[in-house]
């Protein structure tokens, strides 16, 4: 199983994707920012980062990147992706996903091991967890503040496309608490915190990230998000 | 040559925390005059000669897929004299 982790200009978080896909068993592609080319992978990942240093917009210019056309295509036809933080942003910006991330809403870049809750564990991203299971992983963003309008969010929660949720405090101003939502197939997961730096205990607060990449292979393996 | 101006701003719904932050900041050096701010930005792009209708309508679509984006920010297009 082929997972793609694209690198765009910036991205930091590439090389720790990488490394999860590997560690839940998968094998790690890179993908150039600048070559409109899959390489033949079965799911991609838009990691963390600071994508040509989030000038106009956060994921903006990424967002019209060579690779982002057969990527865009390929995901509207049902092939997992996953969006991490500037992934997440960069997601909102191609409208692969509604609303917008912005600001956080005081104003401070924020790191922190923070806990969620997983509520929709059928997206090809969330399947190897069990519903409303809490985890533990690393939020760390200036611009996470999830925000829409109010049929927007009626919708996300009508149709249980809110993915995870932050638990306690509100760490940034997103509505609702919301750290990750779906496309309505559940194909296309957006994510604000980071399960890529939560895979095993050595390197992280504990191993609570790992499903996302376990979920990915298995939804694979059965056929079921692709 | 001439200067085409987008302004950007936040949609009036959108909670704009730089503004709050600016608003805060004010009173501090004792400016009293402001009931809120907001922050938005402002695009110069410079062409040659005046500008046609067909270059008008460009950058309002410019201005929709790039230098906005539409889920959270209005823009305003206008030729600077």
């Amino acid at each position: 199983m082929k997972i793609g982790v694209v690198t765009f200009p910036g991205t930091l978080d590439d090389r720790d994707a990488a490394r999860a896909v590997r560690h839940a068993g998968g094998q790690a592609i890179s993908l150039w920012h600048d070559d409109a080319d899959l390489k033949g992978v079965d799911a991609v990942i838009l990691p963390g980062g600071f994508s040509y240093g989030d000038y106009l917009r956060c994921g903006a210019i990424s967002r019209f990147s060579p690779v982002m056309e057969p990527l865009i295509a390929a995901a509207k036809g049902g092939m997992p992706l996953l969006g991490i933080c500037n992934g997440f942003q960069v997601l909102a910006e191609a409208h692969l996903i509604p609303g917008a991330l912005t600001r956080n809403q005081h104003l401070h870049f924020l790191c922190t091991d923070q806990k969620i809750r997983i509520e929709n564990n059928n997206t090809a991203w969330t399947s190897s967890f069990s519903k409303d299971q809490e985890i533990v992983i690393p939020l760390k963003n200036g611009e996470g503040s999830y925000q829409c309008d109010d049929e927007t969010l009626k919708m996300l929660e009508g149709e249980g496309r809110i993915v995870a949720r932050y638990i306690g405090e509100n760490p940034n101003g997103s509505r609702n608490l919301i750290a990750g939502i779906s496309n309505e197939r559940g194909n296309i997961v957006g994510l604000m915190p980071h399960p890529e730096h939560a895979i095993d205990s050595l390197t992280g607060p504990g191993e609570d990230g790992l499903g996302f990449f376990t979920s990915v292979l298995q939804s694979m393996i059965s056929g079921g998000a692709k | 040559m001439a200067i085409i101006v987008v302004d950007v701003m936040l949609k009036p719904e959108i909670l704009d925390p730089q503004g709050k932050a600016v608003a805060s900041a004010l009173p501090r050096l004792g400016f009293s005059f402001a009931t809120d701010v907001r922050q938005g930005k402002r695009f110069e792009i410079t062409v040659d000669g005046e500008p046609t209708a067909a270059q008008l309508a460009e950058v309002e679509v410019a201005a929709e897929k790039l230098l906005s984006n539409p889920v959270i920010e209005n823009f305003t297009v206008r030729v600077e004299k």
